[in-house]
C-alpha cells in the first residue's frame, strides 16, 4: 500500500509560517490593575496596531475602516499610521471581502476583516462558514486560513431585529473556527492579539454597548491563550457562567446576592471555541449549582451546549437542574422597553440564582 | 450636448483553428508550434481516457460522483500551457483536470479526491493549485485574494487563473470577485468555461446577456470571447491576459465557448433535458477531433501514432487507477486531523476517547485520566 504521506508534500506557508506567541500563565500576564485607563475600542485598536507594526502581512479591511475611522471609531488614526494599502476601505460587499481575504490568508497574508456588524456577516455566510473553517480540512491539512473576522455583535442599541444579531449561537456550531467574546478592555486586547497570531480562522465578537467601557490596559502587547476562562468573582454557593457583555450583569447580580450571604463563582469564558469546560466543571463540583447566562437565543445555543456538557461530566454533583438565562425566544424587538425585557439583565440573573439556592436550601 | 454616448463597447470572438481543423495562419503567428500542439493533443487524449475510466469506476461503485470533462479539454490544456508552471497559481472548480495535470498534479490525486478523500487535494510541493472547489463560484474570490496577496508581497512575474462555469457567473461571488479584482487591479485571469449548461439549466435561461464576456465590461476589465474548443485561441487569449497581468495591467476575463459532451456528473442523465441533435452538432466540434485533423494536415500525426497514443493512455490511466485504489484509506483516528493547525483541548479529548458521543466527552466515565485525554 502506498500512503499519501509518502508523496513529498509540505504544508503551505500560510500554515507553516505561523508563530504562536509564548503564552504565559494568567498570573504572569501584566497586571489588570493600574491607571492606564483606556476605552474598549482603544484596546482593540492597540492590539491590531501592535501586530501590524510587528508583521507587515497583517492588514485591516472593511467598510468605512479607513477614511471614516470605522463605523464605531475602532480604527481611528490607523489610516494615518499604516496608509491605505494596509487599512483598506472596501466596496460594500461582505461576501466579496471575506472571500477574497480567505484567498489572501491562504497565500500567507494575515487579514483582519471588520464587519460593521456581525448582523451583516450573513451575506458572507459561505465564505466564513463553508470556506474559511474548512479550508484546512478540505485540503487534507495543507491550506491554513489565518484570518480574523471581527465586529459588533449583540443587541441593546435599539437597532431592531435585523441589526441586533448575536451570532455565537449559530456560528459556534461549526468546527474549524475559533471564537472569542471578550467582556472587558483588558481581555479584548489580549485575546485579539492572540487571534491575529492564531493560525486558524478566529471569529472575534465585540459589543457596541461596551466599546466605550474603560479600564486599565497595559501598554505592552500580551497574549491571552484561548480556552482559558477567567474567574471574575469567587464564591461557593452557585456558579455563574457567561461570556461577553452579560458577564457584567452576572457580577452585578453576584454583588447583590453577596449582601444576603450568597456567594457566586462568576466564570467569564472569554472563548467559546475552544471552550474551557474544565473550569466550569471544577466550579460546579464545588458549588453544585449552576446558572448559565447567554445573550443569544436559548434553542441549540451556547448555553445549551455548556449545560449539556455539565450534565455529561458532573451530573452527580448537581443539587439542582442547571438553569439558564437567555434572551427571549423572539426576534430582537425594536421598542426600547421590549428590547430591555428581551435581554438578560442582573435582575433576571439574581432571580435565577435565588431560585436555585432556595430550592436546595 | 445633453444626450450623448458615454460608453461604447464591443465583444470580440477569437477563433484560430476552425471546426475543420483549418488554421488561420496570420492569427496563429507566435502561438503554438506543431510540437506543442502534439503535446497538448496527447494531454487531452490521456485526460479523456481518465474521464471515461472515472465514469466506469463510478458506475461500478468504485468511486463517488464524478464530473466529466469530456469536450472541454482544449480549455484546460491551452490555458495551462499559457500559464507558468510552478510559478503561477491555478484556482480550479472541478472541470479542468488536464490543466491540473499539466501543472504537476499527479493524476491519481483527482481520483483519490473523488473517491472521497480530502488528501487528494493536498498538493505536492511545488504544485501551485488550490483544492478543487465545488461550492459554485466561491473560489473566484479566493483567486482574487491570492492574486492580491502576490501583489502585496511584491512577487514578480506571477499570475493567477481561476476556472468556473457559465452558471457560476450568476453567483454574487462572481461579481464580488470581479469588482475586487478590478478595483484592486490584481494579476488574475477569470476563465469562464461556458459549456452551455449548468446541470439542466441552459445558458439562455441562466442569463439574458448575449455573451458571458460582456459581464466583464461592467468592471472595465479587458474581455474576450474565444472558441474554447480551439487550443490556439485558448492559448493566445490566456497568454495575452497573463502578459497583461504580470505587466501590471490588472485582471482579464475570458469567455470560452465550449460544450459539455457528457452528463453534468455521474449523478445526472442529460438525455432527460437535452436535445440529442444539439449534442450531435457539438460532437463534430470535439476539440480532440479538430486538433487531430490539424496535426494530420501538417503531416505530424497519423493512425499509427494515434494507436500508440491510445495504448499509452490506457496504460497510464490503468496505473493511475491502481495507485489511487492502493492508497490506504484514512482511519477514524484521522477524524480530527486537519481541523485546526493545533487541535484544541476539548477536541483532543473527543479524539483521544475516540467517540463523539456524550460518553466520549467524559474522560472520567470511560476511565481515562484527564491528563491523558489531553485536557488540562
Ligand atoms: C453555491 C452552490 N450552489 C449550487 C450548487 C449545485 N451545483 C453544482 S454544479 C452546478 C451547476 C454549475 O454550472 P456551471 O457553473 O455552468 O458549471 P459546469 O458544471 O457547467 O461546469 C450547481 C447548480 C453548488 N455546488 N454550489
Ligand atoms: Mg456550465
Amino acid at each position: 500500500m502506498t500512503t499519501l504521506e509518502m508523496i513529498d508534500s509540505k504544508i503551505h506557508p500560510a500554515v507553516g509560517e505561523w508563530t504562536l506567541p509564548d503564552f504565559v500563565d494568567e498570573a504572569d500576564l501584566p497586571g489588570r490593575d493600574g491607571d492606564r485607563v483606556i476605552q474598549f475600542r482603544e484596546a482593540i485598536r492597540e492590539a491590531m496596531s501592535h501586530e501590524m507594526r510587528q508583521d507587515e502581512k497583517v492588514f485591516l479591511i472593511g467598510e468605512e475602516v479607513a477614511e471614516y475611522n470605522g463605523a464605531y471609531k475602532i480604527s481611528q488614526g490607523m489610516l494615518d499610521e499604516f496608509g491605505p494599502r494596509r487599512i483598506i476601505d472596501s466596496p460594500i460587499s461582505e461576501n466579496g471581502f471575506a472571500g477574497m481575504c480567505i484567498g489572501a490568508a491562504m497565500y500567507g497574508l494575515r487579514p483582519i476583516v471588520e464587519f460593521m456588524s456581525w448582523s451583516f456577516s450573513f451575506v458572507a455566510a459561505d465564505a466564513i462558514l463553508n470556506n474559511a473553517p474548512k479550508m484546512l480540512y478540505m485540503s487534507g491539512g495543507q491550506w491554513g486560513c489565518p484570518i480574523v473576522f471581527r465586529g459588533n455583535d449583540g443587541a441593546g442599541g435599539q437597532l431592531a431585529s435585523t441589526h441586533s444579531w448575536c451570532v455565537e449561537g449559530l456560528y459556534a456550531n461549526v468546527p474549524g473556527l475559533k471564537m472569542a467574546i471578550p467582556s472587558n478592555p483588558y481581555d479584548a486586547k489580549g485575546l485579539l492579539a492572540t487571534a491575529i497570531r492564531d493560525p486558524d480562522p478566529v471569529f472575534f465578537l465585540e459589543s457596541e454597548r461596551m466599546l466605550g467601557d474603560k479600564a486599565h490596559v497595559p501598554e505592552e502587547q500580551y497574549y491571552i491563550p484561548f480556552g482559558r476562562a477567567r474567574l471574575a468573582r469567587e464564591g461557593e454557593h452557585c456558579t455563574l457562567v457567561s461570556f461577553g457583555r452579560p458577564v457584567h450583569f452576572c457580577v452585578e447580580a453576584a454583588e447583590k446576592l453577596a449582601a444576603d450571604g450568597i456567594e457566586c463563582d462568576v466564570l467569564d469564558m472569554r472563548t467559546i471555541r475552544p471552550l474551557d469546560i474544565d473550569a466550569v466543571i471544577k466550579s460546579v463540583k464545588k458549588t453544585s449549582r449552576v446558572v448559565v447566562v447567554d445573550q443569544s437565543w436559548p434553542f441549540g445555543g451556547v448555553s445549551s451546549e455548556v449545560i449539556t456538557q455539565i450534565c455529561e461530566r458532573c451530573f452527580d454533583y448537581l443539587d439542582h437542574p442547571p438553569v439558564r438565562v437567555n434572551t427571549e425566544d423572539v426576534p430582537t424587538p425594536y421598542a426600547k422597553n421590549l428590547e430591555a425585557a428581551y435581554l438578560p439583565n442582573p435582575t433576571k440573573i439574581e432571580a435565577a440564582v435565588r431560585k436555585v439556592i432556595e430550592a436546595t436550601a | 450636448m445633453p444626450h450623448r454616448t458615454v460608453y461604447e463597447a464591443k465583444i470580440e470572438h477569437l477563433q484560430i483553428l476552425d471546426e475543420d481543423g483549418k488554421l488561420d495562419k496570420k492569427l496563429a503567428k507566435d502561438t503554438l508550434t506543431d510540437e506543442q500542439v502534439v503535446h497538448l493533443y496527447e494531454q487531452m487524449r490521456i485526460c479523456r481516457e481518465l474521464d471515461e475510466i472515472a465514469f466506469k469506476l463510478q458506475r461500478s461503485g468504485r468511486m463517488g460522483t464524478y464530473p466529466q470533462n469530456k469536450g472541454q479539454e482544449a480549455n484546460a490544456v491551452g490555458s495551462a500551457l499559457a500559464m507558468k508552471k510552478g510559478v503561477d497559481w491555478l484556482v480550479p472548480a472541478y472541470r479542468e483536470n488536464a490543466a491540473l495535470f499539466m501543472h504537476g498534479l499527479p493524476m491519481h490525486f483527482v481520483l483519490v479526491y473523488w473517491m472521497g478523500d480530502e488528501r487528494g487535494s493536498k498538493m505536492p510541493e511545488g504544485v501551485n493549485i488550490t483544492p478543487l472547489s465545488v461550492p459554485i463560484g466561491t473560489h473566484m474570490l479566493h483567486a482574487t485574494g491570492i492574486a492580491w496577496a502576490t501583489k502585496i508581497r511584491k512577487e514578480k512575474d506571477k499570475a493567477v487563473i481561476t476556472y468556473f462555469g457559465d452558471g457560476a457567473t450568476s453567483e454574487g461571488d462572481f461579481h464580488g470577485a470581479m469588482n475586487f479584482a478590478s478595483t484592486m487591479q490584481v494579476p488574475c485571469i477569470f476563465y469562464c468555461q461556458n459549456n452551455q449548461w449548468a446541470i439542466s439549466v441552459p445558458r439562455e435561461q441562466q442569463m439574458n446577456s448575449q455573451t458571458v464576456a460582456q459581464k466583464a465590461l461592467a468592471y472595465d476589465m479587458p474581455t474576450l470571447q474565444v472558441d474554447g474548443n480551439d487550443v490556439f485561441a485558448v492559448f493566445k487569449a490566456v497568454k495575452d491576459a497573463r502578459k497583461r497581468a504580470v505587466q501590471g495591467g490588472g485582471p482579464s476575463f475570458i469567455e470560452a465557448v465550449t460544450y459539455r459532451l457528457g452528463d453534468h456528473t455521474t449523478a445526472d442523465d442529460a438525455r432527460r433535458y437535452r436535445d440529442q441533435g444539439e449534442v450531435d452538432a457539438w460532437l463534430d466540434k470535439d476539440p480532440l477531433i479538430r486538433t487531430r485533423k490539424y496535426l494530420e494536415s501538417q503531416g505530424v500525426w497519423d493512425d499509427k501514432k494515434q494507436t500508440a497514443l491510445e495504448e499509452r493512455a490506457k496504460k497510464i490511466v490503468a496505473e493511475v487507477v491502481k495507485t489511487a485504489e492502493g492508497i490506504e484509506k484514512p482511519s477514524p483516528a484521522d477524524f480530527f486531523n486537519s481541523m485546526y493547525a493545533e487541535l484544541p483541548a476539548d477536541l483532543r479529548t473527543q479524539r483521544d476517547t475516540m467517540r463523539t458521543s456524550s460518553i466520549g466527552r467524559n474522560p472520567e466515565q470511560i476511565g481515562l485520566k484527564a491528563q491523558a485525554a489531553g485536557t488540562r
